[in-house]
């Protein structure tokens, strides 16, 4: 008990902390609010707020890749692709209908993993070559397979369903659910099919936090280990990283594999969710959407990035599509109604803020990076691991 | 050849017409100090660069503890028990003084990636053994008050002796030093010698090259002296200090 409380006493300082309890408690206050304020018709928000939670999956991976090795991945989307395809191919009845001529429908529970581990494979066959590449060139590289991987998608006939994609793809389910006074029954277990449906986007969002914490707590794990160094090393002098025994080429394959791996995890969930995967979802955008995210909250911190993944989903996602309403509202209640109306040179408020979308969007970048050039969140000098393993101590006992 | 820990047999390096070390062969005696001079320019460090392989040499061979280590990369130099500190100073500047030290037993340590992601109690032994190891090596170069200070915050002095201590981490049997007193001043040359004293005694062989004669004369036993690529002598510092051709290399040819 007093253990946590020291633990708890040098910690609360910490901006990561604070920000990972704030990041917490939203996660669980956020339906809560949403449902309270739409008077319980909140679950379409919920859903949204579950499909921004694949971002932020992918910043964190991509986090790992930019923020921790420092190696620049303009094509991270292809990774995101290959778990979506994976999932639509091993968890619909879409096998049936190719010469393979057998649905496979394998549990969402298993393909997350599958897909997972084949986005990681994708990973290593992308990285062996291309690693011993250096900076830029690596950039150009992975944007090359960030280009093909949708393109071999789409044209691929019957595998991959082509153009138009795959659909009908199964939803996760649960062979059991926790019943209770919610819902008349007493307190326990039922033994009925949980299944995760449109219907039911909530559960969708509870699973995504789930998630969420999985991989935060793992990657924070890896951070914090002898490989977590050796990548802040390959990043900051990778000549002297050599010299001390760090084989660069294959940490660098690590970073990449295991950035590949939860941007498949992303992609199985995100594929589930959305029971449909085309190869236009894909695209050179959604790269640099997360790159974006990893720079604007703060390079080589995951909370940063995560922060990042929310302001940014926020504003592309639900804030510009609605600021032409909102403009219009706002004009109205300013009395200056007569801004909305089209005339022979003014196209009406609300027409002017959609067509300018992309502007703002884009100031809003430029605004934050003058205001906080080392991002929202920046990583914090590694001190709480000194600090707390108390290695003055630790050196004290040894003598 | 048990009793010399690297042997350096005909290896030439050439940079496209330009012959940066000519054939040059010698042997690094066991537990002693070996020390490289030779003017500047006189691919002292190409050749250290050939032994730790950043460069693959042109032509010849370099053999550590009876094993070819010809062109192999510079991890597998390390693993194999090859440290080394470098001319200009190549710290992780943004990483502590500690962290520095702990990335360079890196290939020592044991822990697999599942380790790592689940933190297992094995992981967490080997975290607190490389802890107090590198607490250890910083209390030994003089630098544990400043474990917690990011690497380019030391001082100058600080940061080369930082980089020995980064280099013993990798468990070497054979310390290359790339000019270890630049810059120092003499009571930090004084302190210097005195590491290397406490270094060859812990059964680790130092290989230095410097340009500073009094610390070089002092502290080793066997002397090659380098010019323009080539060998021109070899031996106790006494035996170099006579040799007319190294006067002549340092000082030019009387008329």
């Amino acid at each position: 008990m007093t253990a946590i409380r020291a633990y708890a006493r040098t910690h609360i300082r910490e901006p990561n902390t604070i920000a990972y309890i704030a990041l917490l408690l939203s996660a669980i206050l956020f339906p809560l609010i949403i449902q309270f304020a739409t008077n319980g018709n909140g679950d379409y928000l919920v859903g949204v707020a579950a499909d921004g939670g694949v971002y932020m999956l992918m910043a964190i991976g991509l986090n790992v890749v930019v923020g921790f090795a420092g190696l620049l991945d303009l094509g991270y989307a292809a990774f995101f692709a290959i778990g979506s395809y994976t999932y639509a191919i091993l968890a619909s009845g879409h096998l049936a209908a190719t010469p393979f001529g057998h649905a496979i429908h394998l549990p969402f529970w298993i393909v997350l993993f599958v897909a997972m581990f084949v986005a990681a494979a994708a990973g290593v066959l992308l990285g062996a070559p291309t690693l011993r590449l250096r900076g830029d060139y690596l950039a150009i590289v992975t944007l090359g397979f960030g280009e093909i991987v949708p393109q071999v998608f789409s044209n691929g006939g019957v595998w991959t369903g082509g153009v138009p994609g795959m659909s009908a793809l199964d939803v996760p389910k649960l062979p059991f659910w926790i019943q209770g006074p919610w819902v008349n029954q007493p307190l326990g277990f039922t033994t009925e099919e949980f299944r995760f449906t449109t219907a039911n986007l909530t559960a969708y969002y509870v699973l995504m936090v789930f998630l969420i914490i999985g991989v935060v707590v793992l990657i924070n794990n890896l951070q914090h280990s002898r490989l977590g160094r050796a990548w802040m090393a390959v990043r900051e002098n990778e000549s002297a990283a050599a010299a001390c025994g760090v084989n660069t080429v294959s940490i660098k394959l690590l970073a990449f594999s295991i950035g590949a791996a939860t941007s498949g995890f992303a992609g199985a969930f995100y594929g589930a969710k959305l029971s449909y995967v085309s190869s236009e979802n894909f695209g050179f955008i959604v790269s640099v959407t997360v790159l974006s995210m990893v720079v604007l909250g703060g390079m080589g911190n995951i909370p940063g990035a995560m922060i990042g993944s929310i302001v940014l989903y926020f504003i592309l996602f639900q804030f510009l599509p609605n600021a032409p309403a909102q403009f219009e509202q706002l004009a109205t209640s300013f009395g200056l109604d007569s801004l909305n109306h089209a005339t022979a040179d003014w196209p009406g408020l609300g027409e002017e803020v959609g067509r300018m979308k992309y502007v703002i969007f884009g100031l809003v970048l430029v605004g934050i990076m003058l205001l906080r050039p080392q991002g929202l969140l920046p990583s914090q000098v590694r001190k709480q691991e000194l600090t707390h393993t108390g290695h003055h101590e630790i050196a004290q006992e040894a003598k | 050849m048990s009793d010399s820990i690297l042997r350096v047999s005909g290896v030439t390096k050439r940079f496209g017409g330009l012959v940066a070390v000519d054939n040059v062969t010698f042997d690094v005696p066991t537990g002693e100090v070996f020390a490289l001079i030779g003017p500047n320019g006189a691919g002292k460090t190409t050749l250290f660069n050939c032994i730790t392989g950043v460069y693959k040499p042109t032509l010849g061979t370099v053999t550590f503890l009876d094993k070819d280590l010809t062109g192999a990369p510079p991890h597998r130099a390390a693993k194999a028990g090859i440290g080394r500190t470098f001319q200009n100073i190549r710290l992780f500047e943004y990483m502590s003084a500690l962290d520095n030290v702990r990335l360079g037993h890196h290939s020592r340590m044991k822990s697999y990636l599942w380790d790592s992601l689940f933190k297992t109690p094995r992981e967490r032994r080997e975290e607190r053994e490389v802890t107090t190891y590198s607490m250890d090596l910083l209390k030994l170069v003089g630098l544990d008050r400043h474990a917690e200070s990011y690497a380019r915050n030391l001082a100058y002095g600080q940061q080369r002796r930082l980089e020995i201590a980064r280099a013993l981490a990798t468990e070497p049997k054979l310390l290359l030093l790339d000019e270890p007193a630049a810059g120092f001043t003499p009571q930090e040359k004084v302190e210097l010698m005195e590491l290397v004293g406490t270094i060859i005694k812990r059964g680790i062989t130092v290989f230095l090259i410097e340009h500073d004669m009094k610390v070089v004369m002092q502290a080793s036993q066997r002397i090659a002296v380098l010019d323009h690529g080539e060998k021109i002598a070899e031996g106790t510092p006494a035996e170099v200090r006579g040799n007319h051709r190294v006067i002549e290399a340092y000082l030019g040819k009387s008329a």
